[in-house]
């Protein structure tokens, strides 16, 4: 009889935590560096109660989905001219690669000049995590769209607009995905970075609170929040990313 | 060379003269070159690699220009790619991100004058032309490299364009795929009497098909000789005479590389 494919992972994670609750009710490890399982939980569930948990999230995620969608319209456009227009790759592509290897909380300091400790200050550095990592990704997969594909399209007429709406965006599209993933991904570390590193007096969010359990000593709260942190990150990859890459693979026979 | 009898040309090529910028300096890829293709012809264009044959079938889609000479459509200069030449290339270029039937549709969406349902019709009867009039819901990947390129004529011919341009559209293809699709595409033209300018390096697969094989030869490339074909359609791959036929163009092929080479 073979066991269902969730019963490994599940039994692995029950004696990992179990071994680790053990270790901590038995004295061998500091409840202060290693706050055990149970009281983390019971954190999370107190926060819960109280609200604080989900506003923080609340505050984290509005964010984050905001500087996300903003890095995101701009970027794909950006990232298309560049692809296709000689001198703005000369000179916004160039900015873009070196833009896209700055880790995007060095822009905190400017920020917080620029907008004060405010909600567009944070905005601004998610919305720089995204930007170019979105240009750089939708340069590179529309400059590798198939010449076949567009010599065709030019032989039924197409040209212009039209084919960049209904052939090379379309050609483009798993990998401006992909982009959008990863400047997904710049943006959340960005937004951590930043929530941890300043105050910002506009809202409360998960990095605060991150950064409040340390100021308690309070390593159990500390827990709780990277554990939320994963939780969202692994549901927006589970909501969205996944499917639509699933989506895109299968309807093009690369993967069934 | 021009065309004999009264058919009008639908394309003429006149002194077309084609060079490349290559790593060894200049090179000549079409020299001089006149053809008359007529109205309804099923014109072949055979020659060992090199002869510039693809390069010439992409001046007559106009995705490039010749340096020299002109290119006509019906009377009127070919400056770029258009509707009423449209190409069947080696690989059959379906877009993955649409299904069979959107494919088809494609070319058609862009035709102007053209209710969506008449469309759909139009794809939909192009589509069982070349039988494959149950899959136009399946996705590109679906199909076999027969039924893709299936659907590629299917899409070239739905927006009835005046010339149809194949290049090496079967030479992807195994044996057995590609006999089938060479009886498939002779009934097709004896039913639809399209123009055709088929370009490949296979002399059996040009004489098969061909009203009349071009011969060209590489270095640079020029006609050689033209073959009248007429045996009657529809011509089996495997048939003696056009076996017989065929090594009469192989050979005169020969005997120009040789005398080509001496020069």
């Amino acid at each position: 009889m073979r066991l269902p494919r969730p019963v490994i992972p599940l039994l692995l994670a029950a004696a990992l935590l179990g071994g680790w609750e053990w270790a901590v009710r038995s004295g061998r490890a500091d409840e202060l560096f290693f706050p055990s399982p149970l009281h983390v939980l019971e954190w999370a569930w107190q926060g819960l109660l109280s609200g604080e948990l989900l506003s923080a999230t609340w505050v984290t995620v509005r964010r984050l989905a905001l500087g996300f969608l903003i890095g995101a319209v701009l970027g794909v456009p950006l990232g298309a001219f560049c692809a296709r227009v000689r001198w703005i790759n000369d000179s916004l592509g160039l900015v873009a690669l070196g833009l896209q290897t700055l880790p995007s909380v060095c822009w905190v300091p400017l920020a917080l000049l620029w907008f004060g400790p405010e909600e567009s200050a944070v905005v601004f550095v998610v919305v720089m995590g995204t930007l170019w990592a979105v240009v750089v990704a939708v340069r590179e997969s529309v400059l590798n769209v198939e010449p076949l594909y567009l010599r065709a399209a030019q032989t039924m007429g197409s040209g212009g607009a039209h084919l960049w709406t209904h052939v090379i965006l379309p050609a483009a599209l798993p990998g401006v995905v992909s982009g959008m993933k990863q400047g997904w991904a710049f943006a959340w570390r960005s937004l951590m970075a930043a929530e941890i590193f300043v105050v910002i007096l506009s809202g409360f969010g998960l990095g605060s609170l991150l950064h409040a359990g340390r100021e308690l000593l309070r390593m159990d709260q500390v827990m709780g929040v990277m554990g939320v942190i994963m939780l969202v990150g692994f549901l927006a990859d589970l909501a969205f990313f996944s499917p639509v890459e699933r989506w895109l693979r299968r309807s093009r026979g690369l993967e069934r | 060379m021009d065309a004999p009898g009264s058919t009008p040309a639908a394309l003429t090529l006149r002194k077309v003269t084609k060079r490349f910028d290559g790593a060894s300096g200049r090179v000549t890829a079409l020299d001089d070159i006149s053809i008359d293709v007529r109205e309804g012809e099923f014109l072949v264009l055979v020659g060992p690699s090199g002869c510039g044959k693809s390069t010439l079938l992409s001046l007559l889609a106009g995705l490039e220009l010749p340096d020299e000479g002109q290119i006509r459509l019906a009377g009127a200069p070919v400056r770029g790619p258009g509707r009423d030449r449209l190409v069947m290339f080696q690989q059959d270029a379906l877009f993955p991100w649409l299904n069979v039937l959107e494919n088809v549709m494609f070319g058609l969406r862009l035709k102007p004058d053209l209710t969506d349902s008449e469309r759909a019709e139009s794809a939909r009867y192009h589509l069982r032309l070349v039988g494959l009039g149950d899959k136009e819901k399946a996705r590109p990947h679906e199909l076999s490299g027969g039924m893709r390129q299936r659907v590629a004529l299917a899409r070239s011919l739905a927006p009835n364009p005046r010339v149809l341009l194949m290049d090496e559209p079967f030479s992807a293809l195994d044996a057995l795929t590609r006999d089938q699709l060479y009886g498939d595409l002779q009934e097709i033209f004896t039913k639809r009497r399209k123009t055709i300018v088929l370009v490949t390096h296979n002399i059996r697969e040009a004489v098969c098909l061909g009203d009349r094989v071009v011969l060209l030869s590489p270095h640079p490339g020029r006609v050689r000789e033209v073959f009248e074909i007429d045996l009657p359609r529809p011509r089996r791959i495997n048939d003696p005479a056009l076996a017989a036929l065929a090594a009469k163009v192989t050979e005169s092929l020969a005997s120009h590389l040789k005398s080509g080479s001496a020069e």
